[in-house]
């Protein structure tokens, strides 16, 4: 029994990670930043299927709309888009990389494992509701309590970004 | 049928990929890509857990957002200024710190 939405995310997990492979292992930095808009397409349709609709335009947005191009804008910018000597390590760090991603995938995936994942629910004391017993739409379900239980982290998370613009301008610039 | 498990082993898959990119790749702004995408693991764990369990676990995709945009301008930033000192974004020419 495969229904729609199992296949749906079947096909966009597979796009996923078959880009972000490329993204990976391209040459061509050019070409490995456009395969992680790809990848970030694919999680977005993930996203999608996993009931969070806003995240998803958030995800189109900020990751593929803002910081791609911010990238791709900084390769282009340091001209390192034609294929130069390739940048892989050779067979010692490529043996390593594997193994030690490996060993990273197996313990991750035996996580996964029925029962190893604990009864989470709310933190105490935090207005947080589950979704279907919510009742209301996608954006108050996530706004209430992203401005009462989450409001001292979003009020420092502006100061995280005001921080982070005055160090790249301080750090881009040539001469303050 | 929840997706909670199949979104958890992608996200696993992705974030041993983007291991992987790090520890393979030479170039600083790739590495940096890498980076992106372990955060975007992270945020497919988030999201298959909010909708498995509660919806806080969307909120903290929003501070990840906000934290991975601040990482790739202050990067971004720091590689340039990089370059104009060495010309390269070759992890192997900048290695001022190496015994």
């Amino acid at each position: 029994m495969i229904d729609a939405t199992r296949l749906l995310f079947g096909g966009f997990a597979g796009l996923a990670i078959v880009s972000a492979t490329a993204c990976v292992t391209r040459r061509n930095p050019v070409a490995s930043a456009l395969w992680l808009v790809v990848t970030l397409f694919s999680l977005a349709a993930l996203f999608v299927l996993l009931d969070a609709q806003f995240l998803a335009v958030l995800q189109v947005l900020v990751y593929a709309g803002a910081i791609m191009v911010l990238f791709l804008f900084v390769i282009m910018l340091l001209n390192l888009g034609r294929g130069g000597p390739t940048d892989l390590k050779g067979p010692i760090g490529l043996g390593l990389g594997v193994l030690l991603a490996g060993l990273l995938l197996v313990q991750l995936l035996a996580l996964r494992q029925p029962g190893s994942l604990p009864a989470l629910g709310p933190a105490a004391g935090a207005v947080v509701a589950p979704r279907a017993a919510a009742g209301v739409g996608i954006i108050p379900a996530l706004a209430r309590p992203l401005f009462t239980a989450y409001l001292v982290p979003f009020e420092l998370t502006s100061l995280l970004l005001l921080a982070a613009i005055v160090g790249a301008v301080v750090l881009a610039k040539r001469k303050l | 049928m929840t997706l909670l498990g199949p979104s958890l082993a992608v996200s696993a898959i992705l974030f041993a990929l983007g291991v992987f990119g790090v520890l393979l790749r030479r170039n600083a702004i790739v590495i940096l890509m890498c980076v992106e995408l372990m955060l975007n693991a992270v945020n497919l764990t988030f999201v298959a857990l909010a909708e498995a369990r509660c919806v806080a676990g969307q909120i903290f995709v929003f501070f990840v957002m906000a934290v991975a945009a601040a990482e790739a301008a202050v990067g971004l930033a720091i590689i340039l200024a990089t370059y104009r000192h060495r010309q390269t974004v070759d992890l192997r020419y900048i290695n001022l710190l190496k015994g």
